[in-house]
């Protein structure tokens, strides 16, 4: 869409600057933008779409663990059900990637070596990001260097909320250069950005500073990936591709833990931004429970009966 | 990967069809003295779905009659509580029987059953709660201490919103001491006689509603018939005319809820994707047979290159077909004579210069179906910006600045809708102030509530339905 | 009445310079009834007048018998003037009410006397006719600013948006003024149509026209723009149906249709023009219009009320 405010391309890079690029786009109206949503979460996916829309939300799941209490026993064991969610049916797809902290990297590249899951650490004083630059640098460095192949940094709300937009943007284009080929990943924190004109710019903000991905949330932080905040930060990304061709992905984390919440992701992706998103490169959903409920929905669809929690594994 | 959504049917099983259904008078379904009957079509396959019978001027008069003895015997008189309490009784029988309401309206009209489920049989139900309390408290309505129902109240509905318009007339009348006499519309009579069904399982009592099923000729018994004290019309500006005439000379108070060709402006600033979703409602919502529609799209000439597009592509993204499926965002245009009309005025504007522009897009077999158009290109002189076409066909115009879009969304006989979006809360209120209308929705469009009132400007017809404004028309 | 082709103003006012009672110490400067257009007082375009005679009979004046021309042209300047008063502050247009009702005061014998002489009141009952139209103005004035308030508001609609209705005025009414009360009862139907902000073409009472040329000077001199009321004297059947299927007329008053008013409200359908059917106090004389409360019930047939809505969010 807004072709000649993504053209334009702020020389001399400045809040000013920055700030003019921002707010040249267009705003979001909250009703609407909610209304749109609840619109598309009316669309009824049954039988072979559901089928079909199972087995992809669990190639887009990155399956998270990010707790105080984290150790590398309860890491590995989630490694273990990212490479086969289902030990009772192999036919079920592995996972996009597996999520932890990063000194906990190590540990997940090591089970999930030959895999094909890939790793993806947060970083960057994840949640809250409170920290000097260098030691979100190291955070970043230490974890691409143990092996992890896709970073999840937060960006700095204070300075967002405060228009100090250039820091954000800096930290951005530092962060991805630490990533070196580790895809980057930049969760905008939406529950503390507050409004969807924020994330919109947000969106566009981290997009221009060389995000792979633009993420929702932390998971800490409520409300986390709401619909109408995942329909507009898709938004940002068709429109980035419509004026550069370049294609960035989404990732909605925190409050998705039913097949229905994920299939209406799904659904907001192939109506938004179109069937091309509908790929684990460029979706991904952020989530722990969100698993088994899938694998339960999976059976269900297949055998006809209604399984229990029971029988699927915990981690 | 491509994901396609398998289809999603709703269950017709929740519908019972009667072969033959009679019309409705003082209580009873009863033949019509005509012995007439006509055949109801879905018209999304053109399959039979009833036999209804044609009310004559015989029939018409005695559901007239009806109508006088219960008004004059029973409904004039009882406390307002107590009719206030029937039509609650009503609005939750609504409610309960709303999945098979909204399936049969569907079937008999074609419109999807997403728009049936979740905007008519909600609003419907909400109209008989929001009247029903009114019931009692008339003297509040600022229409004098002690206002006084008219009598009764023939009322003719159109087929677009056939049980919403049949709440709409039925709900005031009722509320305010009224009795009815109802056609519907000729093509979709089932919701009507489905809610003939409910007043008898609310137990109204008999002749307060009257159902007489038909078409023009009936209607126009009804309109002419000496023994009623109101007339409530929804639909064509052309047989509104004709009502306005027949009623002069008369006692009988008029609302007439006619044609409409409303501008949806879009100025530069506008939230542009909420923008592109009310434009699609504004057109496409009932596949545009909605008098209120957004048909002629007023865009500020300096964002038309980016906007259009994106009204592209979404618009490329609805889904027509079968409306019972819970995905279908376009249905079946109501009959094959509307369809006709749709297609002769789009092929006049793509004559006279517009360029037509339609999604890739599979219509069925059988049935009567349309694909969302655009007409780009248009200008003010074309009939396709002159005319109301009540079918998913959206003209696009540019204009330059808010006067000039002020200026061409008021150039029309009519005035019932109009839609603005921007984001500047001064050029909102100055835009609409200027806007010959009688709705207005900024920022959002297609929206309706029973505490609103709607109703038009100029050839768009008087009066007004929904809210205290509504009850003007029934209280004398 | 007869009618009569001008031909040629010196000559009349010559033969008409004698009339009431004695010989006069100096000839008395006469008033030539006009028209009232676009804030001036021009002729018929058509020459014509027309003979008016005072209750018992004497003759009082010539009138202008305006043409289905002058009818046109006053829908014209009626409509040219609707955008700027439409637009004029609730406030500015009570001011302007409240002016008009000052200017009559000050002119209140002359409008006694006119009400004497052509309707036969006695000096008390014209005093009681001039006092409440001078005070229907008052009335009127009063009202610009609250009639919204009154048949208006928020609308509590169930969802996040913000929904309020609020009365607009209709556009260009035509109101065909009461043939009997050519003071009170003309008032009573003008001033609640340009309250509300519409703007008028009346056709007074054709029997009795004088005073509707008495208060148009009153309004010219009351900071009421040119337009907003014109003033056609002649005969209803000859300008009514023009006006009654004029496509830019919006809404008809038809107070003084007599028995044309059906065969008007029929013209009127083809466009939808709203009617106000003739009331109870139509064909009544001033006393029948001494209401002092008419509260909003000719008001309310020349609003339209518009509704608003928008969304609630952040």
């Amino acid at each position: 869409m807004p072709v000649p405010h993504t053209a334009f391309a702020p020389e001399a890079m400045s809040n000013r600057s920055l700030r003019a690029f921002l707010h040249g786009f267009p705003g979001v109206d909250e009703v609407g933008a909610r209304a749109r949503a609840q619109d598309l979460s009316t669309r009824s996916i049954k039988t072979t779409a559901k089928a079909e829309a199972i087995d992809l939300a669990i190639r887009m799941v990155d399956l998270t663990t990010l707790e105080g209490a984290d150790t590398p026993g309860k890491v590995r064991s989630l490694c273990a059900k990212a490479v086969g969610p289902d030990p009772a049916d192999r036919t079920v797809p592995r996972v996009g990637a597996v999520c932890v902290y990063p000194d906990m990297v190590a540990t997940a590249v090591e089970a999930l070596r030959g895999t094909g899951v890939a790793v993806a650490s947060v970083a960057t004083a994840f949640p809250s990001g409170r920290a000097p630059m260098e030691a979100k640098l190291a955070d970043t460095r230490r974890a691409v260097a143990d092996g992890a192949g896709e970073i999840d940094m937060v960006i700095d709300r204070g300075a967002f909320l405060s228009g100090d937009y250039l820091k954000v943007f800096e930290e951005i284009v530092a962060i991805k250069e630490a990533c070196g080929a580790a895809h980057l990943k930049v969760i905008l924190e939406t529950g503390e950005l507050a409004t969807y004109d924020n994330v919109r710019r947000a969106s566009h903000l981290a997009i221009r500073a060389g995000a792979d991905f633009v993420k929702t949330s932390t998971g800490k932080v409520s409300p986390a990936a709401t619909l109408p905040v995942t329909l507009v930060m898709l938004e940002a990304v068709r429109d980035h591709h419509a004026a550069t061709g370049r294609r960035v992905g989404v990732k909605p984390a925190g409050g998705i833990r039913t097949t229905k919440d994920a299939i209406r992701n799904l659904v907001l992706v192939n109506e938004v931004v179109g069937p091309d998103w509908l790929t684990p490169a460029l979706f991904r959903i952020g989530a722990s429970s969100l698993l088994n409920d899938l694998l339960m929905q999976r059976t269900r669809l297949s055998t006809g009966t209604y399984p229990g929690p029971d029988y699927y594994t915990l981690d | 990967m491509i994901f396609e959504y398998a289809p999603a049917p709703e269950s017709r099983s929740v519908v019972t069809l009667r072969e033959t259904y009679e019309l409705f008078v003082d209580g009873a379904f009863t033949p019509a003295e005509s012995g007439e009957h006509l055949t109801v079509v879905n018209p999304a396959d053109e399959s039979e779905l009833a036999r209804v019978a044609v009310a004559g001027a015989a029939d018409v008069d005695k559901a007239v009659t009806a109508a006088r003895r219960a008004y004059d015997t029973v409904w004039s008189r009882m406390p307002g509580a107590e009719r206030g309490k029937y039509l609650f009784r009503i609005a939750r029988i609504l409610q309960e029987r709303s999945r098979e309401l909204a399936v049969l309206e569907s079937m008999d009209n074609g419109k999807p059953i997403k728009e049936t489920r979740d905007v008519d049989l909600p609003l419907v139900a909400a109209h008989f709660f929001y009247y029903a309390g009114w019931a009692d408290k008339l003297a509040h309505a600022g229409l004098g201490p002690d206002p006084r129902p008219l009598g009764v109240a023939a009322q003719v509905i159109p087929w677009n919103f056939p049980l919403l318009m049949l709440a709409w007339k039925i709900a005031p009348a009722l509320a305010t001491g009224n009795t009815v006499v109802l056609k519907p519309a000729e093509t979709t009579p089932l919701t009507a006689l489905a809610f003939a069904e409910i007043c008898q399982e609310a137990e109204l009592p008999p002749g307060v509603v009257n159902i007489l099923t038909g078409a023009g000729e009936t209607g126009r018994a009804l309109v002419e018939h000496p023994g009623t004290d109101k007339v409530a019309f929804t639909g064509s500006t052309e047989v509104g005319r004709q009502i306005a005439r027949a009623v002069a000379g008369t006692d009988k108070r008029a609302t007439l809820e006619l044609g409409g060709k409303g501008a949806n402006i879009v100025y530069d600033d506008a939230a542009i994707d909420q923008a592109v979703e009310g434009i699609v409602s504004g057109i496409f919502f009932n596949q545009g047979h909605v008098c209120c529609a957004g048909s002629r799209l007023l865009v500020q000439e300096s964002i038309a290159e980016e906007l259009l597009p994106l009204l592209k592509t979404r618009i490329s993204r609805l889904r027509l077909g079968d409306p019972l499926d819970k995905n279908t965002d376009i249905g079946a245009i109501n009959s094959a004579e509307q369809l006709e009309r749709i297609r002769e005025l789009t092929d006049t504007g793509e004559a006279e210069g517009a360029e037509r522009w339609s999604p890739v897009c599979d219509l069925p077999g059988s049935g009567y179906w349309f694909a969302p158009t655009i007409l780009t290109g248009v200008s003010q002189a074309h009939r396709v910006a002159r005319e109301e076409i009540f079918g998913p066909v959206l003209s696009v115009l540019t204009f330059r600045t808010p006067e000039e879009a002020v200026a061409k969304a008021n150039n029309t006989p009519y005035g019932l809708s109009a839609g603005v979006w921007t984001e500047k809360g001064s050029r909102m209120l100055w835009t609409a102030e200027r806007l010959r209308a009688g709705v207005v929705w900024s920022n959002t469009f297609n929206k309706f509530d029973p505490t609103s009132p709607f109703g038009g400007y100029k050839e768009s017809g008087y009066g007004r339905e929904g809210g205290r404004h509504g009850l003007e028309a029934y209280l004398g | 009445m007869a009618e009569r082709r001008d031909t040629g103003k010196a000559t009349r006012a010559a033969t008409r310079a004698t009339g009431e009672g004695a010989a006069p110490v100096r000839l008395a400067v006469r008033k030539t009834y006009k028209l009232y257009l676009g804030g001036a007082f021009p002729r018929s375009e058509s020459g014509r007048s027309y003979p008016v005679t005072s209750a018992d009979g004497r003759h009082l004046a010539n009138a202008a018998l305006a043409s289905r021309k002058d009818a046109r042209d006053a829908v014209a300047t009626a409509r040219k003037a609707f955008g700027g008063w439409s637009a004029r502050t609730a406030y500015n247009r009570g001011q302007i009410l409240y002016r008009v009702a000052e200017m009559m005061e000050g002119r209140r014998d002359q409008f006694a006397a006119q009400a004497v002489a052509a309707q036969g009141l006695s000096a008390d009952e014209a005093d009681r006719v001039v006092s409440a139209a001078i005070d229907r103005w008052v009335y009127y004035a009063g009202w610009t600013d609250k009639v919204a308030q009154v048949i208006g508001g928020a609308n509590p609609v169930a969802g996040p948006y913000y929904n309020h209705s609020a009365p607009e005025p209709t556009g260009v009414v035509v109101v065909f003024a009461p043939p009997n009360a050519p003071l009170l009862g003309l008032t009573s139907v003008i001033a609640p149509v340009i309250a509300t902000g519409n703007t008028t073409v009346v056709v007074a009472s054709e029997k009795a026209p004088l005073a509707a040329i008495d208060l148009a000077e009153v309004l010219a001199t009351s900071d009421l723009p040119g337009g907003v009321v014109n003033l056609l004297t002649g005969r209803v059947p000859e300008l009514g149906p023009h006006l009654a299927a004029h496509a830019d007329v919006d809404a008809l008053d038809l107070t003084g249709a007599g028995e044309a008013a059906v065969e008007f409200e029929k013209a009127a359908a083809a466009t939808l023009t709203r009617v106000l059917r003739p009331t109870p106090e139509a064909d009544g004389g001033e006393e029948a219009w001494l209401d002092p409360d008419p509260g909003t019930s000719r008001m309310t047939p020349f609003l339209e009320t518009k509704t608003v809505w928008h969304p609630i969010g952040t």
